[in-house]
């Protein structure tokens, strides 16, 4: 049954009528709007609908909407501040490290997480953390490249 | 309705994508193109011939001579000034918004951000087959090139006579027409305000030469590259509309099953929920996603299916199923390539060496799966959708529904990729079938599981290479017979006097269609690798016994950049190293790949360590986008080179999600160095495809180098032979 949750999301505060078993994902885009986080595969597997929960760069495909009210929930539509890039967007765009541009989201909020924790880290640091994000258009050296660009911002 | 298109669906690819559609062209007559855009300078770009001439497209359509006089593309510059492109083209991550806004802006001596492009929406932009075969740099490129410089020359027309002066004193610079002798400048706004302007142009105005390029050939950033790094970008699953339903399909068992029965009574008892049933199709409607897959579930179907091939006898299959061999693309019936005599070559040669290679068949995994959104006003159908074929997927759902294809809109918003795996239109028909029975907009999203099953393939295929080379390294026969891949790239650039080259069709167990480069990669497979056997046969070094048997000034030549980047022959890899060396020609480009892999003591796996690739395109309009494209064709073919391969048995697939099906991680990916060959003084060729080829035979060559065991099976899962060999 359809009950009225509060979420926490980019630092607003957002009434939704839904099952709480539904995933984080579908209420973010198709309840609220905001279709920045994709889908891509629906078991966690291709990262292209991570968001942060917590600061903890989290699969929403996998998350049930339930799990995470009085959470603090990012989405790629809440990093830029007042007009200003995130360092990590910022990097991607002078880095060309996208070409179709789906996975970038997810891309993105994975490498903030990272950045957030770890404000220098190794290439292969870089690599493990972001294993879990596919980019099938195979980018994959260019978004280390940024990632590196970002921690230098 | 599924089944039409399948059968639509030509089980060659080549043939496939060239057949892609009716050839249309618009009545210039009829449209009113200033309806569409307000007034200002149209300039329509007539092709006369040269798009048949250089695509060899009228003969392999079958239909002989040149094709009929059409619309190419449109440029409109407005009354305030602002230039709008029109196209058919479609953008799926190979970066042609960017790379044809260039070329605009370069002819008018604009900025790059000054041009707008409005791409594949069937309703304003002028017929286009598609968006696949490398085309668009080749063909669409040269075409806006030529409409943009006349557009200028109009340009330039109208102030000659606002200025009273000869043309040929004026000049264009910043959007403006501007007269040095009088210091007085013409915007190009006030130029065309109030003007009415039609332009219809032949193929034969005068460009600006690349040599004298200055924002085409320069590196640009992605003009949408902030509305993606924002998420604000909306691809077709981000489409919403008023009233947005959300829909979803019942799907067969299997493949080829026929549907016995369905009971539908529960889903039709819910609330806000549209059922549809039409013939096998059985589609449900509600208001979230969520709901309309428990309306699905709860619906009982019952399948009748039929034994069916698995991929453990695949090969096997293919080869037994052969039918009357074809010739490639251009004719048919007749060899792709018959000189000289192979009974003689083989007599003539020292060394004889007969192979066998295959390849698996692979999915394409565009990350955003296929997707559309659609909505019927008064009897129009409306569909925002991915797809390199707008028009046809407009002619598919004209098709479908029996309507008129003026009453089909199709708009294809900048995609999530394609790779050759979005030709054709089912989501669209799909979501268009339960919109009109919901009477509501309805968006039909496949998820990644459908994707996997109801998309196509690329073919999976066996090449038999019969080959004899002499002592001193001279090949002198090359026969080669691809069963089911295809005829991509099937040609061999070596010089060897007796040749049979020939493409077999077949019964194949999957659905197949394109896929980037299409069989250039499995051909290329087989012929890169059989040369690198011949070359140890002969105690011979890969790179000189390639140069040995090659002409080709283009190949040699990317051969030669991508050794001396690598630094080929210069040193000797580490223990448990190997290098390898490949390379070819298709679409106009040639490339030539250099891989050092690594082969982990304990667990056998490989790994590749860095690559160097050298690509030939012509003249390169985006530096930096076309490094992005053939590292991206290098970290793509890693999949199909070393682990991508669908598993199926009875109509079912067994690996057909992301958790069962590796594609290539951050960490798969090796050091990617790219050496371009700009060649100003040549045609410009696309880049998206060809430089995949190059990869899986310099891994498996490499992985030979470091191992001594020879990958002839794409993917190259070597590692039980690698610790076997390893032992003995």
């Amino acid at each position: 049954m359809a009950n009225a949750i509060e979420l926490n999301i980019n630092s607003t505060r957002h009434r939704v009528d839904v099952e709480s078993d539904r995933s984080l994902l579908s209420v973010l885009r198709d309840d609220l709007d905001l279709t920045g986080s994709k889908y891509g595969c629906g078991e966690g597997q291709c990262g292209a609908c991570t968001v942060l929960i917590d600061g903890k760069a989290t699969r929403s495909c996998i998350t049930t909407v339930g799990s995470v009210v009085g959470k603090r929930i990012t989405t790629i539509e809440g990093l830029e501040q007042h007009g200003r890039l995130h360092p990590v967007q910022q990097a991607f765009i002078e880095a060309d490290a996208m070409q179709c541009g789906y996975c970038t989201a997810g891309m993105i909020m994975s490498a903030a997480a990272l950045l957030a924790g770890n404000s220098n880290p190794s290439n292969d640091e870089i690599i493990k953390n972001m294993e879990g994000n596919v980019c099938r258009c195979g980018t994959y050296q260019r978004i280390v490249a940024a990632i590196h660009k970002a921690a230098k911002a | 309705m599924t089944d039409e298109i399948i059968e639509e669906l030509e089980l060659e690819p080549e043939r496939y994508e060239l057949h892609a559609g009716p050839l249309l062209h618009f009545d210039l007559d009829r449209r009113d193109f200033f309806k569409v855009t307000g007034g200002g300078i149209f300039v329509l770009l007539a092709l006369k011939g040269s798009l048949a001439q250089e695509s060899g497209g009228g003969q392999r359509r079958g239909q002989g001579g040149a094709m009929p006089k059409e619309i190419g593309a449109w440029i409109h510059v407005a009354e305030d000034g602002s230039v709008t492109v029109y196209t058919g083209k479609v953008e799926v991550g190979q970066n042609i918004r960017t790379s044809l806004s260039q070329v605009v802006a370069e002819e008018l001596r604009i900025p790059l951000t000054s041009v707008k492009m409005v791409m594949g929406d069937t309703d304003i932009v002028p017929y286009d087959a598609g968006t696949f075969g490398s085309l668009t740099t080749r063909m669409m490129s040269p075409q806006l090139r030529k409409a943009g410089a006349a557009a200028r020359e109009a340009l330039i027309d109208l102030a000659a006579e606002a200025a009273k002066v000869d043309r040929k004193e004026l000049t264009v610079a910043g959007g403006k027409v501007i007269h040095a002798a009088s210091k007085r400048s013409f915007e190009f706004g006030k130029l065309t305000h109030g003007q009415r302007v039609a332009r219809v142009i032949s193929d034969d105005v005068g460009v600006t030469p690349p040599g004298e390029w200055k924002i085409a050939g320069k590196s640009a950033q992605k003009v949408d590259a902030r509305a993606i790094v924002t998420g604000k970008h909306e691809y077709s699953s981000d489409i919403k509309r008023p009233g947005l339903l959300h829909a979803k399909v019942l799907r067969p068992s299997a493949y080829g099953a026929t549907l016995v029965s369905a009971d539908s009574r529960e889903a039709e008892k819910l609330p806000n929920v549209t059922v549809v049933k039409d013939g096998e199709f059985i589609g449900v409607a509600a208001k979230s996603e969520s709901a309309a897959a428990k309306a699905r579930e709860s619906i009982r179907a019952e399948w009748k299916t039929a034994p069916q091939p698995s991929s453990r006898e695949l090969f096997d299959y293919l080869r037994t199923n052969a039918g009357q061999s074809q010739g490639g693309g251009r004719g048919g019936g007749r060899p792709e390539a018959a000189t000289g005599s192979i009974e003689k070559g083989l007599a003539e040669g020292d060394h004889k060496l007969q192979q066998t290679y295959t390849v698996a068949y692979i999915a394409h995994i565009p990350l955003e799966p296929r997707a559309a959104v659609a909505e019927w006003n008064d009897g129009k159908l409306t569909v925002w959708t991915g797809t390199q074929r707008p028009f046809g997927v407009r002619s598919e759902l004209a098709q479908a529904f029996h309507i008129p294809e003026e009453k089909v809109r199709v708009l294809v918003p900048d995609t999530g990729s394609g790779y050759g795996g979005k030709h054709t239109g089912e989501a669209a028909i799909e979501a268009a079938r339960i919109a009109k029975a919901a009477g509501k907009p309805v968006k039909l999203v496949w998820t990644r599981e459908e994707e996997f099953n109801w998309a196509y393939f690329r073919p999976a295929g066996v090449i038999d290479v019969n080959s004899a080379v002499t002592r001193d390294g001279k090949i002198t026969a090359w026969e080669f017979h691809n069963y089911n891949s295809g005829q991509a790239g099937i040609r061999t650039l070596y010089e060897v006097p007796n040749q049979l080259i020939q493409f077999h069709s077949t019964k194949t167990p999957l659905r197949q269609g394109s896929y980037r480069a299409l069989a250039a990669t499995a051909n290329h497979f087989a012929r890169e690798t059989h040369m690198d056997e011949l070359a140890h046969a002969v105690k011979m070094d890969p790179l000189e016994f390639r140069l040995k048997n090659l002409k080709d000034d283009r190949l040699r030549a990317v051969f030669e950049a991508a050794a001396a980047k690598f630094g080929w022959g210069k040193t000797k890899p580490a223990p448990g190293r190997g290098f390898g060396i490949a390379g070819g020609f298709e679409k106009g480009g040639y490339v030539a790949m250099c891989a050092e892999v690594s082969v982990d003591r304990t667990s056998s796996a490989v790994k590749i360590e860095r690559v160097v690739a050298s690509f030939d395109c012509g003249p390169v309009v985006n530096p930096d986008q076309l490094r992005n494209q053939i590292e991206g064709s290098v970290v793509m073919g890693i999949g199909g080179a070393l682990f991508e391969a669908i598993e199926f048995e009875d109509g079912k697939l067994l690996n057909g999600r992301l958790s069962s099906y590796r594609v290539p991680r951050f960490s798969d990916a090796p050091s990617i160095d790219v050496v371009l060959v700009d060649r100003k003084d040549l045609p410009t060729a696309g880049a998206g495809e060809t430089p995949i080829v190059g990869l899986a035979p310099a891994v498996g060559n490499a992985i030979f180098n470091a191992t001594g065991i020879r990958a002839r099976s794409l993917p190259m899962r070597l590692e039980k032979q690698i610790a076997q060999g390893a032992k003995g």
